[in-house]
């Protein structure tokens, strides 16, 4: 059972501060999804406010793609729906093993068996058995992700929300971490939606995506139209031309 | 400035290494003997984290932690030994003839004192100049760094301005003292993209106008490449290869080619991406 | 999946892996690095000596005193100097100063165990809660905790001795009732950044109930620095003891509690200087114990300096 995601007018609004201002967006079953803009463009918020860590202003969140889906704010929903932070190194409690951050989901949902899908779970991110008792300072970055990663997934979520995974990595880590999420994604059949700020990540990654400025949609467009350079938008203009580095005299 | 300095080379280093104390009482090192020299350019080190990049300009400067121990064959700012030369002289160096620009403005700028004071009390201290004449070059240098209003931006707290603004009150406070020499340490990584390149652009015409020497350090291969002359690929401590930096495509070590391939670019389907296969000898 | 016995591993090597092989394993190399890190304090370290020591004067008091410490010859041995029959004298009773000390030991550290015991996790529980629900509940139990810090410690713990009539147990209720508050706001305080991490939201989307996560992954990174303000705290928390008993609302005669001891020595301060004196040095050393192993457990506890 693949589950897509649809949003239809989100508002995000802190105390006098709007966040998020009328976003629609529509995620097929099986689809990946990206989301670019600037600090501030409330790119993130948006995650956020899918899963209920922003509060929703206005607008509404919802699974598509089959009946019966869960509805947002329930326990099932949670499972259907799972995210992976920037931070790797803010993202794993500090004083608990990756075994008793990945035991954690499994404790709360009622979920028997652990020792076993502990085990698959990191051998499925490539850390393997060897990592299972370590605390995060004694992992890199590149490894801290990969236990972020298992964590969103041992619950068998149908979609990933992915807030810039690879951001605070190192360039080559950042390939190893895209390459394992496109795998988990084939494997699984997961829809991603993933937010960054590197054009060149998210077009690696995605189908089609949308441009966000100021919390605001710029444009929606497709990664092979972007690839093309067939962009309409002066700002993601912009952005495309900056995302290729330095030019003398521009 | 004389013609005799631009010729000269403006720092020679020389078998740097910096080590520091590891858990079991020994001394590991970060940097593994470093050697370059460095003329009126623009030299751009790039390597992961745990390269050694930034202990590397670190070490330069002389801001290594008190724990480390800093060494080299020779480390010379335009012939001044700066591993001979007294605490003093370094310090009215440091600030005065060579300048560092660090990542994050949030945490190089003091957050007690406006934008303005801070950068007349860094002129204050490399030269005399009257209150009025501190202000007024203080203003000159914001307008330099290409802010709009420099009168404003001169009583505001580090706190009241955005990244972007507060790495440009950053880098005007360095330019003020008119260093020759300009370290810049990820200087626009915690901006966004587009600011990111403002304010390289902004360095860029300092360099050119003033005749500086400037080292680049960061972890942005393709930003590094776009900018600068020359780019060292720093691996483990040590300088795998110099390449130039329109040549990045011929480069001859796997580290430095497995780090060009490792990213996505716009335009390409790669999948997987090819990644990069960490041999021991590259460290050795 | 635990074996302690690895082959050509030595036990510290064990302790220090970068790779556990077992949650014991990881569990004990934590605490084993924590200690590390306390042992290379020298100070601290002399702290830790001089309260270990307090305990094992309280364990062995009856075998190490050498008189009784209520009873004395009135004729022979009252008020005598310090000398070699009494190392710190003896005190208007004829009793001898070192064997009362060493029995109010057992004082001291009950006063100190139970308070701590008490105290300490209804402020971590206050805090933590306030700091996680924020809005009404918060304001609630920091307002209530605000009314208890308004007030001079002494003073309310007086207010509440008067109340519940003169004793050591009534005083270390007293001193509880009026400790706890600061832990609090220490909590609530490292709570409020706490939830703003990105562990937090995560074990949030997982599904975890606001209990959960207060009990099992925001209460754990409180406790050190409560542990450790707590510990700082012990110094005060004997003062505040000692304060009540020179005021003759603590202990009562003649039990020999080290600040009662001060209270009936300052009769004679100026000609026998040395009643008064003794049980000052000994509260002035464990104080200062305790405030030595506070600041080595602030370095070893630090979740921010896990290395």
């Amino acid at each position: 059972m693949k589950a897509g995601l649809s949003i239809e007018g989100l508002r995000v609004v802190y105390d006098d501060f709007i966040a998020v201002d009328d976003v629609s967006m529509r995620v097929e079953p099986g689809e990946s999804f990206g989301i670019v803009g600037e600090s501030g463009s409330g790119k993130s918020t948006v995650l956020r406010a899918v899963c209920g860590l922003a509060p929703r202003t206005a607008g509404t969140v919802s699974l598509i793609g089959a009946a019966g889906l869960p509805e947002p704010g329930t326990k099932a929903y949670r499972r259907t729906l799972q995210m992976v932070f920037q931070d790797p190194y803010g993202s794993l409690h500090p004083r608990q093993t990756v075994d008793r951050i990945l035991a954690e989901p499994l404790a709360i949902h009622d979920i028997g068996d652990a020792e076993a899908r502990i085990e698959r779970a990191l051998d499925e991110v490539g850390l393997g058995s060897g990592f299972r008792f370590r605390y995060p300072h004694q992992l890199s970055g590149g490894q801290r992700q990969r236990v972020a990663i298992a964590r969103a997934l041992i619950l068998e979520p149908q979609i990933l929300l992915l807030d810039e995974p690879t951001s605070a990595l190192d360039a080559s880590v950042q390939a190893e971490v895209l390459n394992l999420l496109e795998d988990m994604r084939r494997r699984h059949g997961l829809t991603f939606v993933m937010v960054s700020h590197d054009l060149a990540v998210v077009t690696h990654m995605c189908e089609r995506l949308m441009v966000m400025q100021r919390g605001r949609r710029v444009e929606e467009l497709s990664s092979a139209d972007l690839a093309r350079r067939h962009v309409s938008d002066p700002y993601t203009k912009r952005l495309m031309e900056a995302s290729e580095g330095f030019r003398r005299g521009a | 400035m004389n013609e005799a300095s631009r010729r000269s080379d403006l720092l020679v280093v020389d078998d740097l290494r910096v080590a520091f104390p590891d858990r079991d009482g020994g001394m590991t090192e970060a940097v593994r003997g470093v050697s370059f020299t460095l003329g009126r350019e623009r030299l751009g080190i790039v390597g992961e984290s745990g390269s050694g990049k930034s202990q590397t300009g670190r070490a330069i400067l002389g801001l290594t932690a008190p724990e480390g121990r800093v060494t080299a064959r020779r480390l010379a700012f335009d012939g001044i030994d700066l591993m001979t030369c007294p605490p003093k002289q370094r310090r009215a160096l440091r600030g005065g003839r060579i300048a560092m620009v660090l990542q994050d403005p949030k945490f190089s700028l003091n957050p007690v004192m406006t934008i303005g004071d801070q950068i007349v009390e860094t002129l204050d201290a490399h030269a005399r100049v009257s209150r009025r004449e501190g202000r007024e070059r203080a203003l000159e240098t914001l307008r330099q760094v290409q802010i709009d209003d420099p009168q404003r931006m001169f009583d505001l707290y580090p706190h009241e301005v955005s990244g972007g603004m507060g790495q440009r009150a950053m880098i005007a406070m360095m330019l003020i003292a008119q260093p020759d020499l300009l370290i810049a340490d990820e200087p626009t990584s915690a901006l966004d993209v587009t600011v990111q390149l403002q304010v390289l652009a902004i360095l860029d015409r300092l360099v050119a106008e003033r005749g500086m020497g400037l080292i680049f350090i960061s972890h942005d291969l393709r930003l590094v490449s776009t900018f600068c002359d020359r780019i060292l690929v720093m691996y483990a401590g040590r300088i795998v290869e110099e390449v130039s930096a329109g040549r990045l495509h011929e480069a001859k070590h796997p580290y430095t080619r497995g780090l060009v391939n490792c990213l996505p670019r716009l335009g390409e389907d790669r999948h997987p991406l090819p990644t990069l296969d960490r041999r021991p000898e590259w460290a050795s | 999946m635990s074996s302690v016995e690895v082959p050509r591993e030595s036990l510290r090597d064990w302790l220090l892996s970068e790779r556990p092989r077992s949650r014991r394993q990881a569990a004990f190399g934590r605490a084993y690095a924590g200690w590390r890190t306390f042992a290379r304090n020298r100070l601290a370290m002399l702290g830790l000596g001089i309260v270990l020591a307090l305990v094992l004067v309280a364990i062995f008091a009856d075998q190490l005193a050498p008189y009784h410490p209520y009873i004395g010859d009135l004729r022979t041995t009252r008020l005598l100097p310090p000398a070699a029959a009494h190392w710190f004298g003896t005190d208007d009773q004829a009793r001898e100063i070192l064997s009362r000390i060493i029995h109010g030991s057992r004082i001291t550290l009950f006063v100190v165990v139970l308070v701590a015991v008490l105290a300490a996790p209804i402020g971590l529980a206050v805090g933590t809660v306030a700091g996680y629900s924020g809005g009404l509940v918060d304001a609630a139990l920091m307002r209530i905790t605000d009314i208890f810090l308004a007030f001079p410690r002494l003073i309310l713990a007086l207010a509440f001795v008067a109340a519940l009539g003169p004793g050591i147990e009534n005083a270390v209720i007293a001193i509880a009732i009026t400790s706890w508050p600061p832990y609090a706001r220490i909590a609530r305080a490292e709570t409020l950044t706490i939830r703003q991490a990105d562990y937090i939201a995560a074990v949030q989307l997982i599904g975890a109930s606001p209990w959960r996560i207060v009990l099992r992954h925001i209460m754990p990174l409180c406790v050190s620095s409560v542990i450790v303000r707590v510990t700082l705290d012990m110094a005060g928390i004997i003062l505040t003891a000692a304060g009540l008993g020179f005021l003759g609302l603590g202990a009562q005669p003649p039990t020999p509690e080290w600040g009662a001891m001060i209270a009936n020595g300052r009769l004679y301060v100026l000609d026998q200087w040395w009643v008064a004196a003794a049980p000052g040095a000994a509260i002035f050393i464990v104080s200062l114990a305790f405030n030595l192993l506070g600041d080595g457990l602030r370095d070893a506890l630090d979740p921010k300096g896990a290395k």
